[in-house]
């Protein structure tokens, strides 16, 4: 039964989002909506057996699979996971199910084509994920843009085309450069579009430079790393809930699954050069954009900063270089983060969300007081705020305390900007919950916000028994990525020159 | 035992759970009741555990719950380490928390967030056994954290005043920047201590680094033990609120009091002083860091106690209060006396619980104001708290033969035993100490429970209390006071029945437990004391003669006279001749706005920290990403290509007859070109 689940994973949401958008109107929105559900319930059904069927024992790729695609250059329609690759499939799965229910009454307009372009995205994510063929990479790390500048573009804020087309133009500026350094793996590997044939290519140090510089100006607007990073507060801010919280728990991740997939195995030399430089970017992103995080005053741009922060740990984690050697808490604990945030990040843009329907603004000042008026959320975003603090117990200490502590094994001066995240995190994230939630009631449209309903509670307490589980019990996943992890180390640690 | 433990730990996370997921359902009554059954079954067992220590029939119990998370072949197991060091806590923790449960029932009986409140202090119970009884320090950095999320939460329990949940967030702030280096100094732990962060394993690899060195800086070599143990003391000082550290803790009195007496006195901040004992084997291999901890703690001490002296709020007087007791523990960490420390948690647990809870009821018979100068003469009305809180003040300032005698008094003998070079200046501060603590801790029972009853007068200093019940249900704790025709009133039996309970263990325990805990081996093995270098505690051991002999022995002791010297301070100005107060105060203006404004730390952190960062921020928002990275480059990128556009759009008019004469020009130059070529040949 396994031998096309990857495919499933792909293929079943996208056929989903097709059948979506095949109901048409908004004379049959409801049809449309509950299509959507099954759809997204169907993917992650699909993607949760590559969680239970996972040989933890096996370090290379599982569930591939092979067919011939475009034979005149060599193009394969390969797929398979390891124990990296797997997490973020069903993460994916999982959001767009939380996206799914998150927009269930709030859309209105267009709904079927709002449905299918999450449906469609998440089938191209998990592709990206899965792919094992660096053209069919590019064709779903392009194509997913496509439906995220729709939902921008369509369903989005005022700004909305401004914040699209520079998302859109800041993306695919990268992109553009990795097709050029794929053609030019692709002659070196004999005429092959085999990422695994790229990993055990020996290259010149300086065209491994050329090449990594290439890499680097792809994933590294997709983490965003500073500085590079600017259109993600945009994009936020004119992104309806549900595309903040594709982009934010998932959209962001390609980028580091990128340095993890491409840049490190397949430019070991150049990467370990090169690291100071991705430390410092990283270290910049957690200190600058947690100061910047301070002063924002629109809550969801104050998440969006947040989220570049946290991201910051994670490109930090996966360069942390002892010698040859990438330090092993800190490869896996920017894993553990990437996962964390995909969560936490999404359960705050969600909580936004839930506010911005009540009281459509997004501004601190507008608001003061929710609790008195919605008791039930207020706790549960004062869980997700501390999660975002990284307080231990959530799924956000996990990865910040693994890449801190492999972080001093490296470098004191490392370990203690990044850990600057403490006091920084905590500071952002609870001074706008006091201001937004804690006091007495700020103003009229605070007194008429009604708590959540049943839909709302039930994407909370989902998101919050996922961010408390993750926390207390990390080794459910952790232990599913040690093989990986240890084969891209030992990987590493050999120089291709 | 692992169940017996686990039934510890668990049985007040399942009361919070209940009261607080389901505390709506259950109603009032049964919160409470589930809350104090969980945390009762915790105190009754954890007493079981302590008598087995005391007694000598338990072992040590070290073992791992479930792994947590397997890092490079490492294991990081959730675990319980039980000895004689976490039976004392344990006992602590759950005896003063379950006195405080049931307070509660009275303090809080309006309160319209009472299952919410029941639920917090349960969890903050099960947070602080997670703490004493973690034996690695990951779970001690949850339970660490842990309680901090719960103080955080009751600070700003009343959530609608403006100052609970200023005081919260700077509470939680101040914290996380103790955190941030106790967090590092965890990191320098796992890096360098064989990989592991199990207490066992690392305090079994320490000796073998006694002389290695690190280059924090490069080209400096720091021993890597005093670099780990200054960081990992930077952590104490945040949760036991030492300076500079020690700002969030009188703002924290802003929760309602019987947090104040749980979290904020008994027990959450003692947890540095717990941890600096935990790690008695590292500390002792670093006079460096023993002489950071002389210094901080004598200054907290000192200087703590003076903020005492200026007070007027009830509740602020025992905060300070706390704060320089917490500098005593803390120098006595410093003078390797751990089990001395340890020894004055426990006896301050019981009497400073006593003297806040006696605080709050006084609060509740003066329908909630808190200011001393409305009190006076109430030991006519509330004779149990009276008692109570008198029994409490003279624990504290070390009357002979009372509990805090014994502790209090063995620091100062082990900080004047201590050969370290910083000791000698803690103990000139711990003895001026002694004559702070008595006068302001009397100034407040004076003014409080003798004198004039000056709740008759000052009227229109507060509104007068009407019925509207909505209003005081909502805010219970705040100023409100007496109506013109009401008197003060003892608080009902479950506020003073915790009053006397406490005050049992307030007079008793010092007698009782100095001899085993101090000078007997209850801690044996598992504190650590390198007596070849630090050989004040064992000249100690060979002086001490009983408590009997210790007691007759302090009347010819400095320490004693004056404390008396404080009292009687404290008699004449509050009680004989209250002129003198107010004429010092004029005579000394420029002291006496420096400790009303607490030497202006406040102010002085707000401005460089809170202010500096929000202004760092919008420099890096404003200049760096939207003028620099998005104006410049980004937009600055799009509009150079819409201007070249624009000029090469030109060219591309539509219009045949431009084509046509752009051709023409063009060939034309050609030509010409051409030809020149041709004739210049």
């Amino acid at each position: 039964m396994f031998e096309n689940l990857l495919s499933l994973t792909v293929w079943t949401p996208i056929v989903a989002g097709i059948l979506v958008l095949a109901t048409g109107g908004d004379q049959r929105a409801p049809l449309a909506r509950w299509i959507a559900l099954a759809g997204a319930l169907a993917g992650l059904a699909v993607s949760l057996p590559l969680y239970t069927g996972f040989d933890n024992l096996n370090g290379g790729m599982q569930f591939v699979e092979m067919k011939p695609w475009i034979d005149a250059l060599n193009i394969h329609y390969h797929l398979g996971v390891d124990g990296i690759s797997m997490l973020f499939i069903i993460l994916n799965s999982f959001t767009t199910l939380m996206v799914v229910a998150a927009g269930w009454q709030v859309i209105e307009k267009r709904v079927a084509q709002y449905m299918a372009a999450f449906l469609i995205m998440s089938g191209l994510i998990n592709g990206a994920f899965a792919a094992l063929d660096a053209i069919l990479f590019y064709v779903f790390f392009e194509g997913m843009l496509i439906p995220m500048y729709l939902i921008i573009g369509v369903w989005g804020g005022p700004r909305r085309v401004y914040a699209s087309i520079k998302f859109f133009l800041y993306t695919l500026l990268g992109s553009l450069l990795m097709l050029v350094a794929f053609i030019y793996l692709y002659f070196q590997a004999g005429k092959s579009f085999d990422i695994m044939a790229f990993h055990d290519l020996k290259i010149a140090l300086s065209t491994q430079v050329l090449l990594f510089i290439a890499f680097f100006l792809s994933f590294a607007v997709k983490v965003p790393m500073w500085p590079v990073h600017t259109w993600l507060p945009d994009a936020h801010v004119e992104a309806p809930t549900g595309g903040s919280m594709v982009l934010a728990a998932i959209t962001l991740k390609i980028g580091a699954y990128g340095f993890l997939r491409f840049a490190l195995p397949i430019l070991p030399d150049a990467s370990r050069e090169l690291a100071p430089f991705i430390v410092a970017l990283s270290l910049i992103a957690v200190v600058y954009i947690g100061l910047v995080a301070l002063v924002q005053t629109d809550m969801k741009k104050l998440v969006a900063y947040s989220s570049i922060s946290h991201m910051g740990f994670v490109t930090l984690g996966l360069f942390m270089f002892t010698g040859s050697h990438l330090n092993q808490w800190a490869v896996e604990g920017a894993l553990v983060q990437m996962v964390s945030h995909g969560f936490v990040s999404a359960a705050m843009f969600f909580c936004i969300g839930v506010m911005y329907d009540r009281v459509h603004s997004r501004n601190i000042a507008d608001y003061g007081g929710v609790v008195n008026k919605m008791p039930i959320f207020a706790a549960f975003m004062m869980l997700f705020a501390m999660a975002n603090s990284g307080l231990p117990a959530t799924s956000g200490f996990v990865g910040e305390f693994m890449v801190i502590m492999g972080a001093v094994q490296v470098n004191f001066w490392f370990a203690f900007a990044a850990a600057s995240t403490l006091i920084f995190g905590a500071a952002y994230t609870l001074w706008m919950y006091k201001r937004v939630i804690f006091g007495d009631v700020g103003n009229d449209h605070v007194a008429e916000m009604k708590d959540v309903n049943k839909r709302e509670f039930l994407i909370l307490a989902i998101l919050a028994i996922t961010v408390l589980g993750m926390g207390l019990f990390p080794q459910a996943f952790v232990s599913k990525m040690h093989l990986a992890v240890n084969d891209l180390i030992a990987h590493v640690a050999q120089s291709k020159l | 035992m692992m169940s017996l433990y686990l039934l510890i730990a668990l049985s007040p996370l399942v009361g919070s759970i209940i009261a607080g997921l389901f505390g709506w359902a259950i109603g009032r009554r049964a919160a409470h009741v589930v809350t104090i059954l969980g945390v009762a079954v915790s105190a009754v067992f954890s007493l079981k555990v302590l008598h087995a220590f005391l007694t000598g029939q338990a072992e040590v119990f070290n073992a791992p719950v479930y792994t947590w998370l397997t890092v490079g072949g490492y294991e990081f197991s959730v675990g319980f380490l039980v000895d004689s060091l976490t039976a004392i806590m344990l006992v602590v923790v759950t005896s003063v928390s379950l006195m405080v449960h049931i307070y509660t029932i009275g303090y809080m009986q309006d309160d319209p967030g009472y299952q919410r409140f029941f639920s917090y202090i349960s969890l903050f119970t099960f947070s602080m056994l997670m703490l004493v009884m973690s034996n690695n320090f990951v779970q001690l950095f949850f339970g660490w954290e842990a309680v901090g999320l719960v103080s955080y939460l009751l600070i700003g329990f009343w959530f609608k005043r403006p100052t609970a949940i200023f005081a919260n967030l700077k509470a939680f702030l101040v914290n996380r920047v103790g955190d941030f280096g106790f967090l590092l100094g965890i990191g320098l732990v796992l890096a360098y201590f064989g990989g592991s962060l199990n207490y066992s394993d690392v305090f079994a690899a320490a000796p073998a680094l006694a002389s290695k060195t690190i280059q924090i800086f490069p080209g400096v070599d720091w021993s890597l033990l005093t670099v780990t143990c200054i960081l990992l003391f930077v952590g104490a000082m945040g949760k036991s609120a030492q300076f500079p550290l020690h700002v969030w803790l009188p703002d924290s009195m802003e929760g309602p009091t019987p947090i104040s007496a749980l979290i904020h006195a008994a027990t959450m901040v003692t947890a540095g002083i717990f941890m600096v004992s935990r790690m008695s084997p590292l500390f002792e291999m670093s006079d460096t860091a023993l002489n950071v901890i002389l210094v901080a703690g004598s200054i907290t001490a000192l200087f703590m106690g003076f903020l005492g002296v200026v007070q007027n709020d009830i509740k602020r007087v025992v905060a300070y209060s706390t704060l320089s007791q917490l500098g005593y523990m803390t120098v006595a960490l410093g003078a390797s006396a751990y089990s001395v420390a340890m020894f004055h948690v426990m006896t301050h647990a019981f009497f400073k619980a006593l003297l806040f809870l006696g605080a709050g009821s006084v609060i509740i018979g003066m329908h909630h104001d808190q200011d001393m100068r409305n009190m006076g003469g109430l030991r006519k009305y509330m004779p149990i708290t009276w008692i109570t809180s008198l029994i409490g003040s003279l624990a504290l300032i070390g009357t002979p033969f009372f509990s805090g005698f014994y502790s209090k008094d063995s620091i100062i003998e082990a900080v004047h035993a201590s050969h370290l070079p910083a000791a000698q200046y803690a103990y000139i501060a711990l003895v001026i100490g002694v004559f702070v603590t008595a006068f302001y801790s009397f100034r407040m029972y004076f003014l409080v429970f003798h004198g004039k009853e000056r709740w008759m007068e000052n009227h229109d200093s507060h509104h007068a209390h009407d019925e509207d019940h909505e209003d005081e249900e909502v805010t219970a704790d705040h100023h409100h006071g007496l109506a013109p025709d009401q008197t003060p009133h003892e608080s009902p039996w479950v506020v003073t029945l915790p009053l006397a309970l406490l005050a049992i263990p307030s007079v008793l325990v010092g007698w009782f437990a100095i001899k085993p805990l101090v000078y007997g081996d209850f801690f044996k093995g598992v504190i650590h004391i390198d007596a070849a270098r630090h050989p004040g505690m064992s000249e100690l051991a060979e002086e001490f003669h009983g408590p009997m002999a210790m007691a007759l022995h302090s009347l010819t002791s400095l320490p004693l006279w004056l404390a008396i010297a404080g009292v009687a301070t404290a008699w004449v100005f509050y009680m004989k001749a209250p002129q003198i107060p107010a004429k010092i105060k004029s005579t000394f203006a420029p002291v006496n706005t420096l400790l009303e404004k607490k030497y202006f730390f406040d102010e002085i952190y707000f401005a460089v920290f809170a202010k500096g960062s929000r202004a760092l921020g919008t420099l890096f928002w404003k200049v760096g990403d939207m003028l620099l990275i998005d104006g410049l480059i980004v937009n600055g990128t799009a509009k150079l290509v819409g201007a070249f556009s624009k000029v090469v759009r030109r060219m591309q008019t539509g219009f045949i007859y431009s084509y046509a004469t752009t051709m023409i020009v063009g060939v034309l130059a050609l030509v010409t070109i051409w030809f020149a070529q041709l004739i210049l040949r």
